[in-house]
């Protein structure tokens, strides 16, 4: 058994032991799960893919004479400015005004929210365009400017739902290609498109959330951030197996960062053809190993985690809940999965290449005493389902 | 006057069930050297071959290949990957026909690019989430 302060002591003495969420797998098959949890202090998990639900509150300061913004938009993407007067949101899927999405199907969606979110990271300059109404503080009705993310007071990335503990495999059972966030689904089953880091993801490592709580400090996109609510959709009631792990959707969590130290490896636009646009992060979560039980979880490997095989033509979108069947990452990986008997190549939509990656930079920054731990303030919510939206009348 | 061409034919659908080299060099007197295939029935394929003739046979070579729906393209230059751009998502995986891009190694997961393979089917350029990939044309 250690604590969160022994653990962190280690780290400031930079002799922590780190190891990722993928070597720990050989580590402990050859040490031993109670003799590894005495060695092991810390284990680092990640993740890089499309993040929907994603976006940042920026404040531009304030400008002469002042306007109290009303509309605005950051390269021609409109922001939400309905706080105050230069306080706006810019969102991930926000496409660029005047974008004929897919009214010339399959739309391109070459730039949008993401992509400004991208450069702003990139520190290269954007055009901000902003309208007001007028008030006798703050008459100015219009300004036209270019800015950077040095020039602004704050750029605080905050994302609603990123991290999904699992998801799904999509395919198409259909007579016609689709378009999807998951990519381009060809016919009667011809591809299939997942999205997660399978034993890398950071909730795939936790389960139960034992150690990822609110408060938990993450790594997002090279800055250090923290977990500041369970992400929307969380749904921890779900069809687990017998180790735990999610067999669907399950956990997301919800982060914060700030913006202007980030690394624009880690943030990217993402235009998915005939769906939108959206943005791709890079996420960190290291995972203190207090006890062998929580380390036992972070040995999980792909061949034991299972994502649900769902038909995108039909299933998906009518919400019939019908899975054409269950795939290990491990198949997922290996480029092919059988379903319904047929075999179907496989591509994914998110990186294990860039999440390896961030695992091993979070492992040599909390060995050089860089990145601390913070324990949670609080748990996530066990026992909590999604609802849908019933769609009905007035009175009913 | 004989002349020497490279050149791709690329089918969306397969219209393969014709025997097109066959009346390449039947039919339009050329001769063919044929360096990388795909043609499976139902699926698109392609043929990357040179092709050496009369430019007079050639040209009407191409209007009977044109009027199959066969698309030509003369200029294979290679398309443009950016390596640093490319995030190894792998979205782009089952999308080329050619596997010119492709995963070497399924423990890092890392995509790789090899420009001999790629036929500029351009499935990679439209569909690419990162634009990664684009068109030197
Ligand atoms: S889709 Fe683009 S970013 Fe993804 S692996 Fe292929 S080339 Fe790289
Ligand atoms: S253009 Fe892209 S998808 Fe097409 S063959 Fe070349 S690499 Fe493959």
């Amino acid at each position: 058994m250690k604590s969160y302060e022994e653990i962190n002591r280690r780290i400031e003495a930079k002799k922590a032991v780190v190891l990722t969420a993928e070597e720990v797998i050989e580590y402990v098959e050859k040490k031993g799960i109670e003799e590894a949890a005495k060695e092991v202090d810390v284990v680092t998990t990640a993740t890089f893919g499309a993040m929907c639900s994603s976006g940042c509150f920026l404040n531009f300061g304030h400008s002469t004479p002042r306007i109290r913004i009303t509309e605005a938009w950051l390269d021609d993407v409109l922001l939400y400015s309905g706080i105050a007067a230069v306080d706006a949101y810019l969102g991930a899927t926000q496409l660029r005004h005047n974008d004929p999405a897919n009214m010339d199907y399959p739309g391109a969606f070459k730039f949008g929210g993401g992509h400004v979110i991208e450069k702003l990271v990139a520190g290269k300059p954007v055009q901000l365009f902003a309208l007001s109404y007028g008030t006798d503080d703050y008459p100015r009705r219009e300004l036209r400017t270019y800015i950077t993310i040095h020039d602004l007071n704050q750029a605080i990335m905050v994302n609603p739902r990123n991290c999904y503990q699992n998801y799904n495999v999509a395919v198409n059972a259909g007579e016609r290609p689709i378009y999807t966030y998951l990519g381009l689904l060809k016919p009667g089953l011809k591809n299939a498109s997942y999205s997660s880091a399978g034993q890398l993801s950071p909730l795939l490592n936790d389960p139960y959330y034992e150690t990822i709580g609110i408060g938990t400090a993450v790594w997002l996109a090279g800055a250090r951030g923290h977990v500041y609510a369970e992400g929307t959709q969380f749904s921890s009631l779900c069809e687990r197996g017998p180790n735990d792990v999610p067999m669907e959707g399950a956990g997301t969590l919800a982060l914060t960062a700030d913006m202007k130290k980030m690394h624009p490896k880690w943030v990217r636009g993402v235009s998915l053809v005939g769906y939108g646009v959206s943005l791709a992060l890079g996420i960190g979560i290291p995972i203190p190993i207090l006890n062998p039980q929580i380390l036992k979880r972070t040995t999980v490997k792909d061949s034991e985690i299972y994502a649900p095989v769902v038909d995108y033509s039909q299933d998906y979108p009518n919400r019939t809940g019908k899975i054409l069947g269950r795939v290990s990452y491990a198949e997922l990986k290996s480029g092919e999965i059988t379903v319904q008997g047929k075999r179907v190549p496989t591509s994914s939509m998110s990186s294990y290449a860039y999440a390896l990656e961030i695992a091993e930079i979070l492992k040599d920054e909390i060995r050089r005493g860089e990145f601390l731990l913070s324990p949670p303030l609080e748990r996530l919510p066990l026992g909590k389902s999604m609802k849908p939206l019933p769609i009905r009348g007035r009175s009913q | 006057m004989n002349t020497t061409k490279k050149v791709l034919f690329y089918f969306p659908k397969s219209e393969t069930e014709k025997p097109i080299v066959y009346q390449l060099v039947k039919d339009y007197n050329l001769m063919v050297n044929i360096f990388r295939a795909k043609v499976t029935p139902d699926e698109e394929g392609y043929l990357l071959l040179d092709i050496t003739g009369d430019s007079s046979d050639i040209d009407r070579a191409y209007q009977w290949i044109r009027s199959l729906g066969v698309q030509i393209r003369e200029d294979v230059k290679g398309m443009r990957w950016d390596e640093n751009g490319c995030t190894s998502c792998g979205a782009c995986i089952t999308q080329c026909p050619t596997a010119a891009l492709h995963i070497p190694d399924r423990r890092t997961m890392r995509v790789w690019f090899e420009a001999d393979k790629c036929i500029e089917c351009m499935n990679c350029i439209t569909l690419c989430p990162f634009g990664a990939c684009s068109s030197q044309f």
